[in-house]
């Protein structure tokens, strides 16, 4: 799994100077975590900075658990799940749209860039997917820096 | 051992006569039977706080204070809750935050010196704000309910804000906004976190010493409280004066203009506006003054007015449920078709719980739920 991977090599604080990006992505159980566990198994190389929390559904990620996120410090947050009319639970991922718009609203007052949220869509056979959008936003992070919480104390 | 004495010293629970009002009145234990803040005190006296703090109740009291108001030794049962609740957070405990506790995470991300908000969106062309000034408007949460209640609950927290200043611009004040202003810190006192209190007190003095501001106004009862008692209780007095807008209307009330209405109103005494701070004249006699508007009371008003159900985004639960309806329905109960509050929790409670009932349900209600700043303007008339 990628995630293990990104655990030790985040082990040192990077230095801004050389920025090495936290993202926390929620994916959920039945596309996205599957389709990252895809490119896993298909070992496709792609950024590893970020953490996989699984959830059952992206209409479960609720504005609470990305904005706890950027408070414990993460530099962006990605939330995906199924493709519309591929969802396990049929409506989850209108759910997820939903609660995604509230999310970037906070954000937005916040005063964070938008562009440190992000909601995508990826399928159980997208696995290369899964590695470009990584890749991307990967890259989309470290152009905006270290988030502004990154201070903030960790629970 | 010692900071449980402490405690209850410091919060006179060893006067305590054992008569049991607090939790006759108590809004949560008419409606659940396990929490007792008569219960609640004595336990801490014969055992202490062990059991206590790993108690979910302990975070389910509103500190609404109605029970302080009965107590007939004076026992400040809502600053003890305060008190153990530090105690129980500094273990590991916490209660159920609603929402996913992202009022929450709002609130202690406000602690950051980093952050650069944008919070000044609604200020709309024709709104006249300043940068440095005399008076300064405090905006409180409204622009994070804004973006997080506005769809759900069909109304909009900004549109409080938006009048505020256009009340002040009708007496010709321009306020100061600030763009990056913190929580006030209010619900994380009462849940205990003095801490991330004092962090935000401290970047919100400072940027209110910055303003030149001798005049704080602000239309939510919890920063009033915040800005006028707490910060001054626990970092010291500062020189400027602090009013909520029920205040700054009345003392001006001959300054407006208003046109007939025709409303029939009850009016839900907020409970930090009414028994932490003592106005309950001062937004009846403004609503008064519009000509139309007949103001009910309800059963309960003025100093024994019951909350809206919820403080501190915590703990919601059936019971917090049925003392929103009880309250919907004792407004509804005057025959008043608006429920006007100043504290923009409680409209954002009763339209979580009102928004909940079907059509048919005995307890549909047609009562409309307005701010006290929203009613105000709308019955402004221009020049």
């Amino acid at each position: 799994m990628p995630t293990k991977t990104a655990a030790k090599k985040q082990t040192k604080k990077p230095k801004t100077k050389d920025f090495v990006p936290n993202i926390v992505a929620f994916a959920c159980n039945w596309c996205s975590y599957a389709g990252a566990d895809n490119a896993g198994v298909n070992r496709l190389q792609h950024n590893p900075n970020f953490r996989i929390i699984r959830t059952m559904c992206s209409g479960r990620v609720t504005p609470g658990f990305v904005i706890k996120a950027l408070k414990l410090g993460a530099d962006g947050v990605l939330v995906s799940g199924c493709h519309f009319g591929d969802c396990h639970y049929i409506f989850g991922n209108y759910r997820a749209v939903e609660q995604f718009e509230k999310t970037k609203a906070l954000v937005k007052t916040l005063g964070l860039d938008e562009k440190r949220v992000r909601l995508e869509w990826v399928s159980a056979a997208e696995g290369p997917r899964w590695a470009e959008l990584m890749n991307e936003f990967v890259e989309q992070i470290t152009q905006l820096g270290p988030s502004p919480l990154g201070n903030n104390e960790r629970h | 051992m010692e900071s449980t004495v402490n405690n209850l010293k410091k919060n006179r629970a060893f006067l305590c006569l054992e008569c049991g009002k607090c939790t006759a009145v108590c809004p949560i234990s008419s409606y659940n039977n396990s929490f007792s803040p008569r219960r609640m005190i004595a336990e801490g006296l014969f055992y202490g706080t062990d059991n206590l703090i790993n108690d979910r109740l302990l975070w389910s009291c509103l500190t609404c204070q109605l029970c302080s108001q009965r107590c007939p030794v004076d026992v400040r049962f809502s600053e003890m809750m305060r008190d153990y609740r530090a105690e129980a957070y500094d273990a590991g405990m916490w209660g159920n935050p609603s929402h996913g506790g992202v009022l929450h995470y709002i609130m202690e991300i406000g602690s950051s010196p980093n952050l650069k908000q944008k919070r000044t969106e609604w200020i709309e062309k024709d709104l006249r704000v300043k940068q440095k000034g005399d008076v300064l408007y405090f905006v409180g949460c409204l622009p994070y309910y804004q973006d997080f209640f506005a769809k759900d609950l069909d109304f909009s927290p900004n549109s409080i804000a938006i009048d505020t200043v256009k009340i002040l611009n009708y007496l010709h004040i321009e306020p100061v906004v600030l763009n990056n202003e913190r929580c006030c810190g209010h619900d994380l006192y009462w849940l205990g976190q003095l801490e991330k209190f004092d962090e935000l007190a401290r970047l919100n003095l400072d940027m209110i010493a910055e303003s030149g501001a001798k005049t704080v106004v602000t239309a939510c009862p919890e920063c009033a409280l915040s800005l006028k008692k707490l910060y001054s209780e626990r970092l010291g007095g500062f020189d400027f004066e602090v009013k909520h807008i029920t205040e700054m209307v009345y003392e001006n009330i001959g300054k407006f203009r208003f046109k007939n209405l025709d409303i029939t109103a009850a009016f839900q005494d907020p409970c930090r506006l009414g028994r932490y701070m003592g106005v309950y004249d001062q937004p009846r006699e403004s609503l008064r003054s519009i000509p139309g508007v007949e103001l009910k009371e309800m059963a309960h008003s003025r100093r024994g007015a019951i909350c809206c159900g919820t403080t501190n985004w915590m703990n919601c639960d059936t019971t917090s449920r049925m003392i929103q309806q009880s309250r919907i329905n004792e407004a509804a109960k005057t025959g008043a078709d608006t429920l006007i509050t100043s504290c923009p929790k409680c409209q954002i409670h009763f339209r979580c719980t009102a928004r909940d009932t079907e059509e048919g349900d005995s307890d549909k209600t047609e009562l409309k739920f307005t701010d006290f700043v929203n009613f105000i303007a709308s019955a402004l008339v221009e020049g």
